[in-house]
């Protein structure tokens, strides 16, 4: 292990390292946190797992509004005279180190009964006696060691959710029925005419019928009604053959034991209705921690803090009135839109517009809801309350009330009309024929058509490889909301990108040095000029300069919202805007930069460049062979020239996109009789994410907000994009090939059905048999498609 | 032979009564989270370890 990182956190210590205890700390921030768990004897935590923390942030308060009865009554989930029980969502959860301490968290506070966490959806589960401690301290307390619950606005809303079981219901009382059922009708699988067997064998037979009453009406009743639901469509969808073999076995075999004319098909009935409900349940899959639904309110903090006469109080963002003034910290969210009455406001609004540089705004300046205020405490009057702001009114937008899947065919589907219709034409045509060779038989053979021409196999084809597929695609940290989502990106043909933070990377920025050639000693003196601001700008340019010698400076002083003076011996540099430093040449700049004259004369300029994410270009290439590509960016035509150099040639470049725009530029593609997959990662693109056939963001931080989507990628596999395409085309080849399987089973079924001569136990045999296959063959065709992905 | 209906019953009763209790298991929320239990039941070790050295100290 390297030895200079941190034992808490693991990041890299840096030149100025914490020793205590023998152990190495980046701050004291986390050697805080260890110093908590080492008093209480709980360094286990250290244990499980090498550094697993994360350092504390400031932040004094932040969490004043959880004092508040109407915050706090929405937030529990239970509430007694003594006992208050609260979930909460934090983000940091990834080892079991974290599972562990979280648990353990009442050695930290005794008032703390309970706490229980759910690893999947990143919560924490908090019982805690409410006369001795409070829902602020347990949040503080968290905090304090590193986890930090997030809280916002959507968890003010949302009443306290059900969880749907019925599904797992369902497959139980199928499982139950199947395995009963087999076990009652084997006898008779062999055994004919045994005097024991021939006595009994009603009241066995009775039984599986009694069994499967549950498993037709109550298991596969979804089924039944997503028939109904197609044909008054007129749509043959996969459902209507499903419901047509279930009713016509579960009617024949009636009638078979009440007729005394044989044993029925109940075993085959409940395995089916099993089968395909076992298919449903995998294809169901879920990431807990991930929500795909997410609007501005779980970007919006739950309350603000507003100024009355001079006293500070936090108000519920809901009850902010026009005029009200608000007190935004550092680093806190503007909820609203509304007037700078005083401060320092530098805005960073990426994640409302895309522009990639905060925005500098002075008092009087209008102010939109959405940004983050990223220098020092301002002070803002509100102009509208937060439902009639700016960005939220982009919500009303009809896209958002759309669901995605209306309209879209799937491929089962497209496969279930002919398949329909082939069957009953067979059906018929062999009913037919024994019409006229023997009319006792008819009846048989048309029901035996339709038992074994049940296309349960077919129904488990697309359910087994999509649902794989996103298990796969979920390791390689690209997470599908559901399996539809798959095959629509196996039909996109044209690809737009945003541009700031998608194919930007917001890590990190590039400045290049335009003008006069630097000196040593003025390089020298302007990192350690720039190493005393907290400036952005200056953050990063001291980032980018290479050299390392520090020199203390005679004289520093920021002017705010211009620039830094310093002066070390005889060496006078200003650095800051262009008129700041005293330049002449008048000059229309598009990219940020910043400008430096050295004792008075000026010298030139660091402009600042986006730095694009790696293989970006590279994913051009690949991409461009198939797809249509283009580039909808909210910001200035700054970096046009950057882009041409970039990519390739075919790619359209569209600059000054407002959110609305970007929605309409879709919808115009799509009349055109395109697939469009867009790919952002803000608020901005929200609207063209809800319009477009798939909406991908992409995300440094899957834990942190992203809009409302159909898949979530890591942005460290953005360079993968194409071949996750790619995949999903194949498996579609996969899902075609399992249907050719199917279909040789179904004709080997037919065979016996035609002829009159399908008895129960090959029924009960060619059933599963066929489900198993297509399991195994499409899971093994996945997995290497999955291993060819890595 | 009659033997055979209370073989049937008592069958079918504890078949009832396991499908009884999966129904109860779904319930009392088993299924919810089918991770974080797997990582828990490995925690008792170190919880024991923890409140030894808590003994030890005092």
């Amino acid at each position: 292990m390297n030895t200079n990182t941190c034992y808490h956190c693991g990041d890299d210590c840096g030149n100025s390292p914490i020793d205590y205890q023998e152990k190495r700390f980046c701050c004291n921030g986390c050697k805080t946190v260890f110093e908590i768990f080492n008093e209480n004897d709980l360094t286990c935590y250290y244990d499980l797992q090498n550094s697993p923390g994360a350092t504390p942030k400031e932040i004094e308060g932040k969490y004043d509004f959880l004092s508040q009865e109407t915050i706090i009554d929405k937030l529990t989930e239970f509430k007694s005279d003594n006992l208050e029980i609260a979930t909460l969502y934090i983000p940091h959860i990834h080892c079991s180190s974290c599972i562990w301490i979280l648990e353990n968290l009442n050695k930290l506070n005794p008032s703390i009964t309970d706490s229980q966490v759910n690893f999947g959806k990143k919560t924490v589960r908090v019982t805690y006696k409410n006369q001795e401690t409070s829902l602020k301290s347990v949040v503080l307390l968290l905090n304090k060691i590193g986890y930090e619950p997030y809280i916002s606005l959507e968890d003010f809303g949302t009443s306290k959710k059900q969880i749907n079981r019925s599904l797992i219901y369902k497959l139980g009382v199928a499982g139950f029925g199947f395995g009963n059922i087999m076990f009652l009708s084997f006898p008779e699988y062999f055994e004919v005419n045994e005097f024991w067997l021939e006595q009994y064998k009603h009241l066995f037979r009775w039984l599986m019928f009694g069994l499967s009453l549950p498993v037709v009406f109550y298991s596969a009743q979804d089924y039944f009604s997503s028939a109904y639901k197609g044909l008054k469509a007129r749509l043959l969808n996969i459902d209507v053959p499903i419901a047509l073999g279930v009713s016509v076995l579960f009617i024949r075999s009636t009638f078979e034991i009440a007729l005394d004319l044989g044993s029925g098909f109940f075993d085959s009935l409940a395995g089916l209705v099993f089968f395909l409900l076992v298919g449903k349940y995998f294809q169901q899959k879920t990431y807990d921690f991930l929500s795909f639904e997410r609007d501005y309110k779980s970007y919006f903090p739950i309350a603000v803090t507003k100024i009355d006469n001079g006293k500070e109080s936090s108000v519920q963002v809901y009850d902010i009135k026009k005029g009200d003034r608000l007190l935004i910290r550092n680093e806190e969210l503007i909820p609203v839109d509304g007037i700078l009455i005083n401060g320092r406001a530098k805005i960073d609004y990426s994640f409302v517009s895309g522009e990639s540089q905060p925005v500098t705004k002075h008092s009087g300046d209008k102010l939109f809801a959405g940004g983050k205020q990223t220098a020092g405490i301002i002070e803002l009057e509100v102009l509208k309350p937060v439902e009639q702001s700016y960005l939220t009114q982009l919500w009303s937008n009809d896209v958002f009330n759309k669901n995605k899947e209306d309209g879209f065919k799937n491929i089962t589907n497209t496969i279930s009309k002919h398949f329909t219709i082939t069957l009953l034409a067979i059906a018929i045509i062999a009913t037919s024929y024994w019409l006229f060779r023997d009319a006792s038989k008819a009846l048989n053979v048309f029901t035996a058509v339709l038992i074994i021409a049940c296309p349960c196999a077919i129904a488990l084809s697309a359910p087994f490889t999509f649902g794989n597929l996103l298990r796969i695609f979920g390791k390689l940290k690209f997470y599908i909301k559901n399996a539809s989502v798959i095959e629509q990106l196996a039909q996109v043909d044209t690809i737009i990108f945003d541009k700031t933070g998608t194919i930007t990377s917001n890590k990190t920025n590039n400045a290049e040095y335009e003008g006069d050639l630097l000196s040593e000693t003025e390089v020298t003196v302007l990192k350690s000029s720039l190493r005393g601001s907290s400036h952005p700008l200056s953050r990063s340019l001291y980032e980018i300069l290479k050299t390392n010698g520090i020199v203390s400076l005679d004289k520093f002083e920021e002017h705010v919202g211009k620039g830094i003076e310093a002066k070390h011996k005889n060496t006078e540099l200003k650095i800051g805007s262009s008129n700041f430093v005293g330049n002449t040449t008048a000059e229309v700049a598009l990219n940020t930069a910043v400008h430096i004259s050295s004792n008075n004369t000026y010298k030139g300029k660091f402009t600042f460049y986006n730095s694009y994410r790696e293989g970006v270009s590279k994913l051009f290439k690949q991409l461009k062979k198939d797809f249509d590509l283009a580039i909808l960016s909210g910001d200035n035509e700054g970096e046009l020239e950057n882009l041409k150099k970039l990519l390739p040639s075919k790619t359209k470049l569209i600059f000054n996109q407002k959110p609305n725009d970007k929605l309409e530029y879709i919808k115009f593609h799509q009349k055109e009789g395109a697939k469009v997959a867009m790919i952002g990662d803000g608020l901005n693109d929200a609207g063209a994410l809800a319009q477009s056939n798939v909406g991908i963001v992409i995300s440094e931080d899957v834990n942190v907000f992203s809009p409302a989507c159909d898949a979530i990628l890591d942005a460290s596999k953005f360079k993968k994009l194409y071949s996750y395409i790619k995949a999903s085309k194949s498996a579609i080849s996969i899902i075609k090939w399992s249907f050719l399987l199917s279909f040789f089973y179904n004709v080997i079924g037919l065979y016996f059905a035609v002829t009159g001569q399908l008895a129960p136990v090959i029924a009960a045999i060619l059933m599963p048999l066929s489900s198993i296959s297509i399991v195994v063959f499409t899971t093994i065709a996945t997995n290497l498609l999955g291993r060819r992905l890595k | 032979m009659s033997v055979i209906y209370i073989l049937l019953a008592v069958s079918i009763i504890v078949a009832i009564v396991f499908f009884a209790v999966f129904v109860f298991a779904v319930k009392s929320g088993q299924y919810d989270d089918s991770y974080t239990p797997s990582v828990r039941m490995l925690f008792e070790d170190e919880l024991v370890k923890a409140e030894k050295e808590n003994n030890s100290t005092k």
